[in-house]
């Protein structure tokens, strides 16, 4: 299949103008122009290693980035989205135009993707075995999924476990990693070998920048992996490292609370729920430290392969 | 080579209306055909119907899997749309008849899920919708917010937009659910141009066997389908209430030959001729809709003059066919303004439509306060 990069900075950025990119995020296939000429270069950055898909087909969305201006206010200028030519919110800041890309996928997959069990949670692959970090903004689930993939795991998603109801089954959605303000200088301190977009300041979740999907993850984006590891990650300033099995009743309300679409499966999705935290040990982890967190991950994931 | 010959929005009504008239067809399009069909078809609200329609004859499986992932998240949407629907419609009837046995009339989406009509299949519920004699209307919100429901317009402005001008209280919904209830006395403003009377609508309705709700009768019901649409909405994108009326034409003609005269006959009495003369037209001309040529006919007496007919067979295919989704049109840009000014011009009169409009202006663009764009626009 032909990847992105094949078509050159200056082809990608033609297709973003003109007809538009087709590009494979694991089960979707999206397509996406844009008028805002600045983000064509950290974008190309981002996406050079994703499958680049023709037009002859059925996309599963297609999204659009136009410059425009905050009436009355005509100094400032604006992004908007369009999801098959309509905004589906307010116009926001032109310098944020990549993150709002980014998040406006994020919506569409939020809005659109019931046929799977959408848990809002980072998952990584190990020894074809998926480790799931369910968790709300702000646990450190990006930061800890950008650090166990420079250590050896396959990235997933960093924001969706998507599981096909009635199986165990993750499917892949490896996406551009969006750092959150201090997680930054973690990361770069961490893992100097990380390619990170363009800092984007003053975004409603402040400073954020885009980690690079290593390109392994994204080849192997069309092979799922089953569910071993729920480990709920909590970031917690000076806490010393802690990590306990939680019983499986406690998992299941943690897990059915946290999914975008539980209520609207209904019953499949309670099953599906039910199904997961069956099959997979469940823990709670507290840290501060994400060398010894990954150290402890890496030792799990080990002893499991050794175990079984 | 056909795509390259037509225009934008040929290609939209093309493809719109095979997939009404032929759905089975849609499961032979080339994919990328079949790429500007699914993003219509969610524009107009009528993926869930397609999707539906295409599960019963077994030809979801076959379909590019992008697609096929599509149809099968409308269908739980649809799903999910409908056990709320049915939950909430549960509840409320548990609040308002827990002093006496109150009647409660469902309409639209919620009697023809209730009623089990065929354009409730695979279409997506919103609102709840119930319809009061005027005089209980009050009791019946009182009985609402002593369970739990709670107005979601607190503005003193908007309490009194509701309340003096229109047809409805200002949604209610209940604290621990997300579904709305709108309570109505009548099917169109109080203030607007049309008089039908809510107590004939009552007199009329009919108990929706294994319930404990009502319905309208059945012209009623298409009535009220057609006064909704031609004046009691903007039309833009309104493509699925057209639809819900040529279904609805389809199935009660087909079960009651006397279902035509009772429906013009009907239409006169209830003083919405005029609307229903739109509704038959558009839906004869835009989904083939088989109104015999008698009823068409006799429909012209609720005609206006020529060239406000001329003028509306220019809007209003503008405004139920979406734009192509890449190429925006601004012929179809103005038609839909000026249907927007006409949907407001014939719910109020003028005076009234100049504050309104004035205060509204005031609320968005001076003090700020804008209301933020629902997501649901992309979720439907």
């Amino acid at each position: 299949m032909r990847v992105v990069g094949e078509l050159g900075q200056a082809g990608f950025a033609e297709r973003l103008r003109g007809q538009g990119l087709g590009v494979r995020l694991g089960p979707f296939d999206v397509k996406v122009r844009s008028g805002i000429a600045a983000i064509e270069a950290p974008l190309y950055g981002l996406y050079r290693d994703y499958p680049l898909l023709d037009d002859e087909r059925t996309f599963s969305m297609h999204l659009q980035l136009t410059a425009a201006r905050a009436f009355p206010r005509l100094d400032r200028a604006t992004v908007r989205l369009l999801v098959d030519g309509r905004a589906p919110h307010e116009d926001l800041p032109r310098g944020q135009a990549l993150a709002v890309l980014e998040w406006g996928i994020n919506l569409v997959i939020a809005l659109r993707a019931h046929s799977l069990l959408m848990l809002h949670s980072g998952a990584v692959e190990r020894g074809g075995s998926v480790m799931l970090f369910p968790a709300w903004p702000g646990s450190g689930k990006t930061t800890l999924c950008a650090a166990l993939v420079h250590r050896g795991w396959r990235l997933f998603s960093d924001e969706f476990g998507l599981v096909r109801p009635s199986t165990i089954e993750v499917l892949p959605i490896p996406r551009p990693m969006p750092l959150k303000n201090e997680s930054i200088d973690v990361i770069r301190a961490f893992a100097p070998e990380a390619e990170l977009g363009p800092a984007i300041p003053n975004t409603r979740k402040g400073t954020i920048a885009h980690v690079k999907v290593p390109a392994a993850s994204i080849r192997a984006s069309a092979h799922s992996a089953a569910v071993r590891w729920i480990v709920f990650p909590q970031w917690v300033a000076g806490a010393s490292l802690r990590c306990e099995e939680m019983s499986k009743a406690d998992a299941f309300l943690m897990l059915a609370t946290n999914a975008f679409n539980y209520e609207m499966l209904g019953e499949a999705g309670f099953a599906a729920v039910h199904r997961l935290v069956t099959a997979a040990a469940c823990y709670r982890l507290v840290y501060s430290d994400l060398a010894e967190a990954v150290r402890l991950l890496n030792e799990m994931a080990a002893n499991d392969a050794s175990g079984s | 080579m056909q795509a390259a010959a037509e225009s934008p929005a040929a290609a939209v009504r093309r493809s719109l209306t095979d997939l009404l008239r032929a759905p089975d067809g849609v499961a032979a399009l080339p994919a990328r055909d079949l790429d500007l069909t699914l993003r219509l078809a969610r524009r107009v609200r009528l993926l869930g119907r397609l999707a539906e329609r295409l599960q019963r004859r077994g030809l979801l499986a076959a379909l590019p899997p992008a697609a096929r992932e599509q149809l099968e998240s409308a269908l739980v949407v649809v799903d999910a749309r409908a056990r709320a629907a049915r939950w909430e419609l549960d509840r409320l009837l548990r609040a308002l008849r827990s002093r006496r046995e109150m009647r409660v009339v469902a309409l639209k989406g919620s009697a023809y899920l209730l009623a089990g009509l065929p354009n409730a299949a695979g279409r997506v519920f919103a609102d709840v919708d119930l319809l009061f004699a005027e005089a209980e209307l009050a009791e019946a919100e009182s009985l609402l917010v002593a369970h739990g429901w709670r107005g979601t317009k607190l503005s003193a402005y908007d309490q009194h937009y509701y309340r003096a001008w229109t047809h409805e209280l200002p949604p209610l919904v209940h604290d621990e659910r997300e579904v709305e209830a709108d309570l109505h006395h009548n099917i169109v403003p109080r203030m607007g141009r049309l008089k039908p009377s809510g107590a004939l609508l009552l007199a009329r309705a009919r108990p929706i066997p294994g319930t404990l709700f009502e319905r309208l009768a059945d012209p009623d019901l298409v009535l009220h389908a057609m006064t909704h649409l031609m004046f009691d909405s903007e039309m833009a994108d309104a493509l699925r209430d057209l639809v819900d009326i040529d279904d609805l034409l389809r199935h009660f003609s087909a079960a009651d030959p006397e279902f035509w005269d009772a429906l013009w006959a009907r239409a006169e009495e209830l003083d919405l001729a005029r609307p229903a003369f739109y509704a038959l037209r558009y839906a004869h001309a835009l989904l083939g809709t088989p109104v015999p040529a008698t009823v068409l006919r006799r429909s012209q007496r609720g005609a206006p003059v020529r060239a406000v007919v001329w003028i509306m067979d220019r809007l209003v295919p503008r405004a139920l066919f979406p734009p192509h989704p890449d190429a925006p049109s601004r012929v179809a840009a103005i038609a839909r303004f000026w249907l927007y000014v006409r949907s407001l011009w014939i719910r109020m009169p003028p005076l009234l439509l100049v504050r309104h409009l004035g205060y509204k202006f005031y609320v968005r663009r001076i003090r700020g306060a804008r209301p933020i764009a629902a997501e649901t626009r992309v979720a439907n």
